[in-house]
């Protein structure tokens, strides 16, 4: 009896030619996009988001097109951090402050609402991922971003979405990683910081974010050295403008030496 | 998936997809040379992990509208609501099981696009899924 791939006959379904439609699909709505950042952590409650909208924003303010996909689909926050309104229409994205365009599942989510997805109700957990997955597939090939300079994509806690996002984009971003100070903090940055590594992306440098409160650690520092890469910068617990505008400064300069460098 | 007419040794063919509504698939194969059909039939789990990719059973007659698949299954609570009788009667159950309760018929009426639970949902869906005493 002959195997799988002894039958060559054309498949009516076309599976594999939908699935390379999608990612045809992301490929020319990105095509506008100048640079994807990946902004991630391995430890949850470290900032991320807080550090995307803010980062995000001090780009607008010094002249970039900024868009940012909120990756986070279970917990979106960054409508509020930008101040868009609940349920604002995501085509074309909406716009927040200073100009940012922003596209978060917390636009198709009622107030308060968690994410959940129709389907049988029994071992959700075989499809659930593979339903994320294509959330976060849509959310990058349907929305009309136009000419961006720069496109922050808000990752959750934990190393699915980006092993998620390497896959839809087919080339790893660039990662801007988020740690706190503590050692536990560093010593959950560090497993992900290693998998995009070896997933093969540029770590661009690492913010510490609650510094100087009771938060005591090196974890910054530990784990600039441990990969060779700057501290980006240090979030106190309560930044001005002016500490954002630096480091999107700082993130403008490290993205002119590496186009340079090419 | 292929399917192979091991008599013939031909690949069977795509013939026709149906959807029943109950979350089951069924797609029919036929092959080309002795006119042979088979049936694939998939649960509503495996039904599931098929839509969750993005995909059509039988190919793609128009393209993918923008957030398509979000847009058709992520579950809002807009268009799902109790009414009173319905409500009053939720409330009878003891509160240590009243949030599974609620669940299981809120996942039934979803699962078959009804938009407003009432006793005589209520009733159907102990009938269907065996849960009488709840």
């Amino acid at each position: 009896m002959r195997t799988y791939h002894q039958l060559t006959d054309p498949d009516r379904s076309g599976l594999l030619d939908q699935i390379g439609a999608q990612r045809r699909r992301v490929a020319e709505r990105l095509a506008g996009v100048k640079r994807i950042v990946a902004v991630m952590s391995g430890k949850g409650g470290v900032g991320k988001s807080y550090v995307t909208a803010n980062v995000a924003r001090a780009l607008a303010r010094a002249g970039r097109s900024v868009g940012v996909l909120d990756a986070d689909l279970n917990g979106p926050t960054i409508p509020g951090l930008l101040q868009i309104a609940p349920n604002a229409p995501p085509h074309p994205p909406a716009v927040g402050l200073d100009g940012v365009k922003c596209i978060s599942m917390g636009q198709f989510l009622d107030a308060g609402a968690p994410l959940a997805f129709t389907g049988p109700a029994a071992e959700s957990f075989v499809w659930r991922g593979a339903m994320e997955a294509s959330a976060l597939r849509e959310f990058l090939g349907d929305v009309e971003w136009g000419d961006l300079d720069v496109l922050l994509l808000d990752l959750p806690p934990g190393m699915q979405r980006y092993v998620e996002l390497c896959d839809i984009l087919g080339n790893p971003p660039p990662v801007l990683t988020v740690t706190i100070p503590t050692p536990e903090s560093r010593d959950a940055v560090r497993r992900a910081m290693r998998a995009a590594v070896d997933h093969g992306s540029e770590v661009l440098g690492i913010v510490e974010n609650m510094v100087g409160g009771e938060l005591q650690g090196t974890a910054g520092d530990d784990l600039a050295s441990e990969f060779a890469t700057p501290v980006v910068a240090r979030i106190p617990w309560h930044p001005t403008p002016d500490t954002w505008d630096q480091l999107a400064a700082r993130l403008s300069g490290a993205q002119r030496t590496a186009d340079g460098a090419r | 998936m292929k399917f192979l007419c091991v008599e013939c040794d031909q690949q069977m063919a795509f013939a026709e997809r149906e959807l029943p509504g109950d979350g089951t698939l069924a797609a029919t194969f036929k092959c080309p040379k002795c006119g042979r059909v088979v049936a694939m039939l998939t649960n509503p789990m495996e039904t599931q992990l098929v839509s969750s990719l993005g995909v059509e059973i039988g190919g793609r007659t128009v393209p993918a509208e923008p957030f398509e698949m979000v847009r058709a299954n992520v579950v809002t609570t807009v268009g799902l609501s109790w009414s009173a009788d319905a409500q009053e009667r939720l409330s009878r159950v003891p509160s240590f099981v009243r949030g599974m309760v609620k669940k299981i018929y809120a996942d039934y009426a979803r699962e078959r696009g009804i938009t407003e639970i009432t006793p005589a949902i209520m009733d159907t869906a102990r009938a269907e899924l065996g849960l009488e005493g709840m």
